[in-house]
C-alpha cells in the first residue's frame, strides 16, 4: 500500500520533470531554430556585392543594401553618442547623490520610459522633429533611438555603480581627494566594465528597433545624403522587403536579417563574456 | 561636515542636469502626444475608444477594433507563453543540473535579444504558411499574431520567474525534503506558492511588452480593422495601425487620431507596468 503511494509520487515527479524540461527545451530551442533558419535562408544571398552595392531599381534583380548598412551605422551611432553619455552621467547622479524627491522623480520617469512601447517613443520623435520640419530625417530616427537608450543606460549604470564598495570611496576621500574626483577617477572606472556592458547591450537593442524608424528615418533606396533627409536602415529594409511581393526582395530580407542578427548577437556575446570574469 | 567645494558643486549640478533629461523627456512626450491628439478627443470625445468605424477618407475615427486586436493578441500570447515560461523557469531553477541550466538560460537571454522584425520575418515565411496548411483561411490573423508574440515574451517570463524562484529561502525547501518530499512536491508546495506575487508581476511585465510590440504583430496580424470572434480571421492592433498609417497620414485629423491611439497605448502600458512594478517591488522589499 505504502509502496504504491510512493511509486505514484515518483511517477508524478518524473512526469513533471519531463514536462518542465520540455518547456525549457522549447524556450531555448526556439533560439537555435531561429538562428539556424536565418543562416540557412540568408547565407545563399549574402555576398560581397550584396554588402557594397546600392539597391537596384524596383523590378530589377540583384542589388545590395550598402545604403541600409551605412544608414543603420549613422542612425544608431548618433543615438549611442548622445544616449550613452547622458545615461551614464545621469546614472552617476542616481548612484552617488540619488536621495530625495528629485532622484525619486528621475527613477520613476526612467522606469515609466522603459515600459513605454518603442513605437510611442517614435511618435514623440515624429511630433518633436518630423512634424515641425515637415520632413523625415536620419536625425529624427536617431532622436527616437536615443530616447529609448537613455533610461536603460541610466538604470544599468546606477546598478553597477552601486556594486562599488563604499570602502573604496571612503579610502579615496580619506586621502583628501575632492569628492568629484573620487567619483570620476575612482568609482566610475571601478565599475567601468559593467557600465560599458550596459551601454553596449542598450546599443544592440536599439540597433534592431524598427517601429520608431518607420515614420522618422523612413527609409530611402538611394545612398544617404546628410542628416536631414530620409535614410535607409537595416531593420526597416528587412521589414519593407519582407512585406513586398517580390521573391528577390524576400531573399534579400533574409540576407539582411542574417547581417543584423550577426551584429546584435556578437555585441551581446561580447558584452556578456567580457563582463563574466569580474 | 564642511561646506561643499566649488568643483564638487559644479559636478553634482551637472550630473543632476543629465539625470533631469529623463523626467523632462517623459513629460515632453506626454505633453506632445496630448497636444497632437487634442483635436481627436475634441471631435469624438471618449467615444473614440468604443466606436468601430475607421475611415480616413471620411475623417471618421473609432479605435475599438485596434483596442480589441491588441487585447486579444496579447492575451493569446500570455495564454501560450505563461505556462511555457513558468515551466521552463521551474526546470532551470529547481530541477536541471546547474551547467545545463546555465547554458539554457544563456540561450533564453539571447532569444530576448532577437529583434522583433526578425521574429516577424519568421512569422511571415514560416508561421503563416504553416497556419494555412493547418486550415486557417488566410494564414495571417489574430492567432498567428498571438503565437509570434508568445515567442517575444517567453524569455521575459522565463527570466523574471527564475529570478523570483531564486529568492525562495533554502531552509523552507530543505524542511520539505527532510519530510521525504519529491522535488516536484517541493516546487508545488513551497517554491510556487512562495513566488506567486512575483510570477504575477512577471506576467504583467510581459503583458506590457506584448501590448506595445509593433513589428512582429504588424507583419502577421492581417491589418484589417474589424472585430471578429474567429481567431483565424485577420485583425489589427494599436501599434500596427500607427506603424502602417502614420507616414502616409493624409489629413491632420487622421494624424491626430493615430496619435490619440498612441496616447491610449501609452496610458495602458503605464498602468500595466505600474501594477507589475508594485508586485515586484514588494518582493524586493521582502528581500
Amino acid at each position: 500500500m505504502n509502496d504504491a503511494v510512493y511509486a505514484r509520487r515518483r511517477k508524478v515527479n518524473a512526469l513533471m520533470f519531463a514536462l518542465t524540461a520540455a518547456c525549457a527545451a522549447v524556450s531555448a530551442g526556439s533560439l537555435l531554430m531561429i538562428l539556424g533558419y536565418i543562416v540557412w535562408k540568408g547565407a545563399s544571398s549574402v555576398s560581397w556585392a550584396f554588402l557594397v552595392n546600392l539597391p537596384k531599381p524596383v523590378g530589377e534583380q540583384g542589388g545590395g543594401i550598402v545604403n541600409a548598412i551605412v544608414g543603420s551605422a549613422k542612425v544608431v551611432g548618433l543615438a549611442g553618442l548622445v544616449g550613452a553619455p547622458v545615461g551614464v552621467l545621469g546614472g552617476v547622479y542616481l548612484s552617488e547623490y540619488g536621495r530625495g524627491k528629485y532622484a525619486f522623480a528621475v527613477r520613476y520617469a526612467a522606469d515609466v520610459m522603459n515600459g513605454v512601447p518603442s513605437i510611442v517613443v517614435g511618435l514623440f520623435a515624429y511630433a518633436l522633429i518630423v512634424h515641425p520640419m515637415k520632413r523625415f530625417s536620419a536625425l529624427a530616427g536617431s532622436a527616437a533611438l536615443a530616447f529609448i537608450m537613455i533610461p536603460t543606460v541610466l538604470r544599468s549604470t546606477e546598478e553597477f555603480l552601486r556594486l562599488v564598495p563604499g570602502t573604496i570611496r571612503e579610502a579615496a576621500l580619506a586621502l583628501g581627494v575632492p569628492r568629484w574626483k573620487v567619483t570620476a577617477f575612482v568609482v566610475v572606472p571601478t565599475a567601468g566594465r559593467g557600465i560599458l556592458t550596459g551601454a553596449l547591450l542598450a546599443l544592440a537593442r536599439v540597433s534592431g528597433e524598427t517601429a520608431p524608424l518607420v515614420f522618422t528615418a523612413f527609409g530611402n533606396r538611394f545612398a544617404d545624403n546628410g542628416w536631414l533627409n530620409p535614410i535607409a536602415t537595416l531593420p526597416h529594409t528587412i521589414y519593407t522587403y519582407a512585406i513586398s511581393p517580390y521573391e528577390d526582395w524576400h531573399n534579400q530580407a533574409w540576407a539582411a536579417a542574417l547581417i543584423l542578427m550577426f551584429f546584435v548577437l556578437s555585441v551581446n556575446l561580447a558584452a556578456r563574456l567580457w563582463l563574466k570574469p569580474s | 561636515m564642511t561646506a561643499e567645494r566649488a568643483g564638487d558643486r559644479l559636478f553634482r549640478m551637472s550630473v543632476a542636469g543629465f539625470a533631469g533629461v529623463v523626467p523632462l523627456a517623459a513629460a515632453a512626450l506626454a505633453w506632445q502626444l496630448a497636444r497632437e491628439s487634442a483635436s481627436t478627443w475634441k471631435t469624438f470625445g471618449p467615444a473614440f475608444l468604443w466606436t468601430l468605424t475607421w475611415d480616413p477618407v471620411a475623417d471618421v475615427f473609432g479605435a475599438l477594433p485596434f483596442l480589441y486586436g491588441t487585447a486579444v493578441s496579447s492575451l493569446l500570447a500570455l495564454l501560450i507563453a505563461v505556462p511555457l515560461g513558468v515551466g521552463a523557469a521551474v526546470f532551470l531553477t529547481e530541477l536541471a543540473p546547474k551547467r545545463l541550466a546555465d547554458l539554457l538560460m544563456f540561450a533564453v537571454e539571447l532569444l530576448a535579444a532577437v529583434p522583433s522584425v526578425i521574429l516577424g520575418l519568421m512569422g511571415i515565411f514560416i508561421l503563416v504558411p504553416l497556419m494555412r496548411a493547418l486550415g486557417s483561411p488566410y494564414g495571417v490573423g489574430m492567432l498567428t499574431a498571438g503565437l509570434i508574440l508568445a515567442f517575444m515574451v517567453l524569455p521575459y517570463i522565463t527570466a523574471i520567474t527564475r529570478e523570483v524562484l531564486l529568492t525562495v529561502p533554502r531552509p523552507l525547501k530543505e524542511a520539505m525534503y527532510a519530510l521525504g518530499a519529491t522535488r516536484w512536491e517541493v516546487v508545488r508546495a513551497v517554491s510556487l506558492p512562495f513566488s506567486r506575487s512575483g510570477i504575477v508581476g512577471a506576467v504583467f511585465l510581459s503583458l506590457g511588452r506584448a501590448l506595445g510590440e509593433t513589428m512582429a504583430v504588424t507583419m502577421v496580424i492581417g491589418n484589417t480593422p474589424r472585430i471578429s470572434a474567429a481567431l483565424h480571421d485577420p485583425g489589427y492592433s494599436m501599434a500596427a495601425v500607427i506603424a502602417n498609417e502614420l507616414a502616409e497620414a493624409a489629413s491632420d485629423a487622421h494624424l491626430s487620431a493615430l496619435v490619440a491611439i498612441g496616447l491610449t497605448l501609452m496610458a495602458v502600458t503605464i498602468v500595466v507596468n505600474g501594477a507589475a512594478r508594485l508586485l515586484l517591488y514588494r518582493l524586493e522589499a521582502r528581500g
